[in-house]
């Protein structure tokens, strides 16, 4: 037998575009608790369509929590009130009969609402361009395990490299800064034999488009590693700190 | 020098400056309490303590300008941070979420340092001033530092900004002091726990000691003899 359906009230925040002001509008749905959150939003859409209205914009795209790109704020926490897991991965069995959701963007200058839900977050490619990588010779690949990596270390590395890039760290700070994401690439690319050479570099090349986009400051809440639905922690943005100094006082690498 | 403008301009710089200056006044704290004990032994050990101050002045007078660039630095640095993170959020969510997954301490640092600044304000304009500029030799002769003190500590509502403000000298100390950590880059989960501890520890201590000296001589002094 079918459950139960829930009877909620949305509040989903409207923007027609980055232009305009956006505002709220009211949405009574009936919805099955087996469904997923985004389910949902596509059930209210099609409803909206049949009627002729414009359909919510939101973003999805693999709909099983790895890909990090359906950031939504609910009831104040960006992917929802449970933790480490992807708005697409939340449940409508987590809410109560009767309850009033609100639904809102990532709201953060350096992530301008394009359009309802959906928010520009070039901004993170923009960083990961200025360093968030390692330079390699072409050629053939090489032998796996050529180079050794201590257990720890790699999985360290692998715990930051977990990092989506989804957007919810920014979306869940006070200050709207980017840092725990900053420095997950950091520390996933230092933490490995191969992010040596360009280690020092790297932090300053990426924290001067980190700043020059308009993200806030790290004020030490630590709101980003209890929203992110990775897991990802707080360390990375101590190693980022201690990298940095070091890199602006020691390294001897041309100003950067 | 172009490399420390850009350092103490970025993001990550501001925070080091809040830390180091952070560090250094949470020192101060510990020293300027020790200090402030002798006020329980009496007239004649804290009008002693003052003197042996004032036999080492020019040391003094260097910490104090240290102290002082911490101070402006640390508030300085504090508003900026503040008004350039609010430009980061233009415009602000309807609902909350940060009470579930903040603390109290971390969110309200702005609002906690402007009322111990305006603390030190008062402070320093009873307390420094009257012991340093206001008829110094007069003072010196007569011993009457702790008379002073006392007699503050009498105004009803001179005690109550005090406590209040000690009060949240500890809110603002108690999160201060693991953050420090945090921004120097010494996160480790075998030491950072234990940091967050003595953290804790430390603002209560800061908090209760600080506000003790008033509620004592307001509530239970009877007077010289």
């Amino acid at each position: 037998m079918e459950a139960k359906k829930l009877n909620l009230k949305l509040k989903i925040w409207r923007q027609k575009n980055s232009n305009s002001v956006g505002s709220f509008v009211d949405y009574d749905v009936q919805v099955s608790p087996d469904a997923s959150f985004l389910e949902m939003l596509d059930e209210l859409n099609n409803r909206l369509e049949a009627n002729n209205e414009e359909p919510i914009v939101f973003e999805s795209d693999c709909r099983e929590g790895i890909c990090g790109t359906c950031g939504l704020v609910i009831n104040g926490h960006p992917h929802g009130p449970l933790p480490k897991i992807a708005t697409c991965q939340l449940h409508m069995r987590n809410f109560k009969d009767g309850e009033t959701i609100w639904v809102e963007p990532f709201r953060a200058k350096a992530f301008p609402v394009i359009k309802d839900l959906m928010v520009d977050r070039s901004g993170f490619d923009k960083i990961l361009q200025a360093g968030g990588y390692i330079s390699v010779n072409t050629g053939g690949a090489p032998d796996a395990n050529s180079i050794p990596v201590p257990k720890d270390a790699a999985s360290e590395a692998f715990d930051a490299a977990a990092c989506i890039g989804c957007g919810a760290c920014v979306a869940a700070c006070k200050n709207a800064s980017a840092m725990l994401f900053v420095s997950a690439k950091i520390s996933h690319l230092g933490l490995l034999p191969q992010g040596q050479p360009e280690r020092y570099i790297r932090v300053q090349r990426m924290i001067k488009v980190m700043d020059e986009l308009g993200f806030g400051s790290c004020t030490n809440t630590y709101a980003c590693e209890a929203e992110c639905p990775k897991g990802i922690s707080v360390t990375n943005i101590a190693r980022m700190n201690r990298d940095y100094v070091r890199a602006k006082f020691t390294s001897k690498i041309a100003e950067v | 020098m172009g490399w420390f403008n850009t350092f103490i301009n970025s993001s990550l710089g501001k925070k080091f400056i809040m830390a180091l200056t952070g560090s250094f006044l949470i020192i101060f704290l510990i020293i300027h309490l020790i200090g402030n004990i002798t006020l329980y032994f009496g007239p004649d050990a804290f009008n002693g303590y003052v003197k042996t101050l004032d036999v080492i002045k020019p040391l003094i007078r260097i910490i104090e300008l240290v102290l002082l660039s911490a101070f402006i630095f640390h508030i300085f640095n504090g508003v900026r941070l503040w008004l350039e993170n609010k430009q980061a959020r233009p415009v602000t969510y309807k609902v909350n979420g940060s009470p579930e997954n903040t603390t109290l301490f971390s969110r309200t640092m702005f609002v906690s340092g402007s009322v111990i600044f305006i603390f030190l304000v008062l402070h320093l304009g009873t307390f420094f001033w009257r012991f340093n500029v206001h008829d110094p030799q007069q003072l010196a002769d007569s011993h009457q530092y702790y008379d002073i003190v006392v007699g503050f500590f009498q105004i009803w509502w001179y005690v109550l900004l005090y406590v209040i403000a000690m009060i949240l000298l500890g809110f603002h100390l108690n999160h201060g002091f693991q953050s420090a950590f945090q921004t120097f880059g010494w996160n480790h989960k075998k030491y950072t726990p234990l940091i967050k501890k003595i953290g804790t520890a430390y603002a209560i201590i800061m908090a209760v000691g600080f506000a003790s000296m008033p509620i004592y001589f307001f509530f239970f002094y009877g007077g010289n003899q």
